[in-house]
């Protein structure tokens, strides 16, 4: 039936209609959709229960004008817990519980080496401002994933940062996160 | 006949020739963002917002709607061509329009999306037409109990017309407004869920989690994939575009089907990929081959493209006349309006009648610009998918950066971005919807305040939800949206079927 391949959206449908990349995925398996399915409603949980109990601290009652300020969070909190917690029981205790692969190792080393230099990318730019980060990022990630030789990657990684550059700080006169190369240069 | 006379004032708003600028730049910049991954209609608004805050409310909207216009057209492309579906709701176009691009009709499927795109926006346009000023007036009449209702009856509608399972449809609605509740309380100025610290006193700005749940999250999920495009190529000839529009009025039975689809799932915020996907289905069972669809159909690339474009136009109607948006990318510009210091709602039909109009005479005008940009210049996207992805992919995220940062001038945005980035990826991977989430974050200070004000003017009594047939219908609709999965299971057992709720949602 064609409802039940919208749940396939973008990703699962470029590995070829979805569950059949489950089975070549055993050797790789890292935790089940089960697990992570358990994982992410007792999260859920757990946020519903700060939510909760930040409502209760400032009020979730009824003040001689009006509702307290807890008052309307508490509820959602409170639905947040009930939902949350239906999906975590019908994971843990339904037979058709999904044990398939939450993400295969290979696919979970990528997204990891999107994720770590990301997070490189952002501490640097907090010392050295956007533009110097991003010429840096860009070039790493050409080198690193694309496997680009530095000849090719560095015009692209300095060229993009001097077209944002002349877009946000010239055009438009929106200021970005600047660092010491741009004050020496005299922005 | 009033529509007219405002619809006629309206092109004159457009008549300023900046306008007409900003409106082919949006279309331009908005095939390039439905074309390329992890950029879509609603992130891809939202990294542009900054860039609108020293123009005209106008302009800006003109130039936003049509980047969403153009995002609209350009996930055909990515779909017919590479088989990648470059926006969700592009993704039931793959089903026919991949294969007919692999039997060498790349062309045809393209000028049948194309054309089928542009129809469908344009009948939902003569609706919006139409039918705004009679809900913006009907509008008029309400009070807070009233906008509470509607409010109401969009979230449930979420829980009624997803596809997910209602208890993850309601729990990413919660947890946005969980986070739309963080921060100052507008009303009795109190702390919420700062837990002491300074930062956390602006509370979360939606438009740094749709940046990070659409835009990083989508990059992961890319990325994850390895992916290397290997698509066709094509150019559009007058001769093809004329072989296909021959035969394409054959379909008007599809289209109007369609459309009316896309209309009434635009409207009550299904959206457009919902829409996308029901059109199909209903285009096969009433086919009189329904054996040919998913081998390259032409008439399976009309049905989604026509609904999907209807959906995502009409989505603006609830938008303008009740600020309450349709879906994530209307979400993005209501908080653009908000910040242009309009307020979105029936007012704005009375008060701003340049802006409404010229925003809807815009869309008639940009449709058509679109329409002509993305038959003419296929080949140059088709190259820029050809761009490989190591080197698409940071930029990606540097934009999502700059994006973040500039809402605020806040470091910390970025970060929390890149947190939302995360969460959107494991979210979808485990089938939660990301639309109710992100519309809860934008209307949560919305609905807790006509919430709020309800409850002061009754002294708490909940009955003033049903205290008057208007507001008591509208009620009695949004219950019967958020227990729709439970009739459905209940009439299934009835009739004997094994309706099993089963995880990951059925």
């Amino acid at each position: 039936m064609f409802m039940e391949r919208e749940q396939n959206l973008v990703p699962e449908k470029l590995a070829g209609e979805g569950e059949e990349a489950a089975s070549a995925n055993e050797a790789g398996l890292t935790v089940t959709m089960k697990t992570m399915e358990l994982v992410v409603a007792g999260l859920l949980m757990l946020v519903a229960a700060i939510v909760m109990y930040d409502s209760v601290r400032v009020g979730a009652g009824w003040a001689f004008d009006g509702p307290q300020a807890g008052y309307f969070p508490f509820f959602i909190g409170l639905i947040l817990f009930g939902a949350s917690a239906a999906t975590f029981a019908i994971n843990l205790f339904s037979r058709t519980a999904d044990l398939s692969s939450f993400v295969t190792k290979p696919a979970l080393l990528l997204v990891a080496k999107v994720l770590a230099p990301t997070a490189v990318y952002l501490i640097v730019m907090y010392y050295v401002g956007i533009y110097i980060a991003s010429a840096l990022y860009i070039c790493f990630f050409m080198m690193w994933l694309g496997k680009y030789s530095i000849r090719k990657a560095a015009p692209v990684g300095i060229a993009i940062p001097l077209i944002l550059f002349w877009l946000f700080e010239i055009a438009f006169l929106i200021p970005l996160p600047k660092g010491p190369l741009e004050a020496a240069l005299g922005f | 006949m009033d529509a007219f006379v405002s619809l006629i004032h309206g092109f004159g708003v457009l008549a300023d020739p900046m306008n007409i600028v900003y409106m082919c730049v949006g279309v331009v910049l908005g095939v390039l963002i439905g074309v390329l991954p992890g950029l879509g209609g609603a992130n891809g608004v939202a990294i542009l917002l900054p860039l609108t805050f020293s123009m005209s409310p106008t302009a800006a909207i003109i130039m936003l709607s049509s980047i969403y216009w153009g995002a609209l057209f350009g996930g055909a492309i990515t779909s017919v061509l590479f088989n990648i579906p470059g926006e969700p709701w592009s993704v039931a176009t793959t089903f026919d329009g991949h294969p007919m691009a692999q039997q060498g009709k790349a062309d045809e499927a393209l000028t049948a999306a194309f054309t089928s795109s542009f129809i469908g926006a344009l009948l939902a346009v003569v609706v919006i037409t139409f039918l705004a000023p009679v809900v913006a007036g009907f509008a008029l009449r309400f009070g807070p109990a009233e906008f509470f209702a509607v409010q109401l009856l969009t979230f449930c509608s979420f829980v009624g017309m997803g596809r997910e399972s209602p208890f993850k449809v309601l729990a990413a609605m919660t947890l946005g407004f969980a986070l739309a509740a963080v921060g100052l309380d507008s009303v009795t100025g109190q702390l919420r869920m700062t837990f002491g610290t300074v930062e956390l006193m602006r509370g979360f700005d939606f438009l740094i989690a749709v940046i990070g749940l659409f835009g990083i999250g989508e990059i992961l999920l890319t990325m994850e994939e390895g992916l290397s495009f290997r698509g066709k190529s094509t150019t559009i000839t007058l001769r093809s575009v004329m072989n296909t529009w021959i035969r394409l009025p054959r379909f008007w039975i599809t289209y109007l089907r369609s459309a009316a689809v896309g209309c009434w799932l635009g409207i009550t915020p299904g959206g457009a990929t919902p829409a996308s996907f029901m059109s199909y289905g209903l285009a096969r069972r009433f086919s009189k081959n329904p054996g040919d669809f998913g081998k390259g159909e032409i008439e399976g690339v009309v049905a989604p493209e026509t609904a999907a474009h209807a959906a995502g136009t009409s989505a603006l109607l609830p938008m303008l006349t009740l600020g309450i948006p349709g879906s994530p990318t209307a979400a993005v510009m209501l908080g653009g309006l908000l910040i242009w210091g309009l307020q979105p709602g029936p007012m704005l039909f009375i008060e701003q009648k340049d802006f409404v109009w010229g925003l809807i005479a815009s869309m008639y005008l940009s449709n058509v610009v679109g329409f002509l940009i993305v038959l003419t210049t296929v080949p140059l996207w088709a190259s820029i998918l050809r761009i490989p992805f190591s080197i698409i992919a940071p930029v990606i995220i540097v934009l999502c950066c700059i994006g973040a940062y500039t809402v605020h001038n806040a470091f910390l945005d970025v970060v929390i971005m890149l947190f939302f980035g995360i969460i959107g990826y494991a979210f979808k991977k485990l089938h939660y919807p990301l639309a109710p989430l992100v519309l809860a974050l934008v209307l949560g200070d919305m609905a807790e305040s006509s919430f709020r004000q309800s409850m002061l003017i009754s002294q708490g009594d909940m009955s003033i939800f049903w205290s008057n047939w208007l507001v008591g219908s509208i009620c009695g609709l949004a219950m019967i949206m958020l227990f729709w999965p439970l009739i459905t299971l209940l009439l299934d057992k009835m009739r004997g079927g094994g309706g099993r709720l089963s995880p990951g949602g059925a």
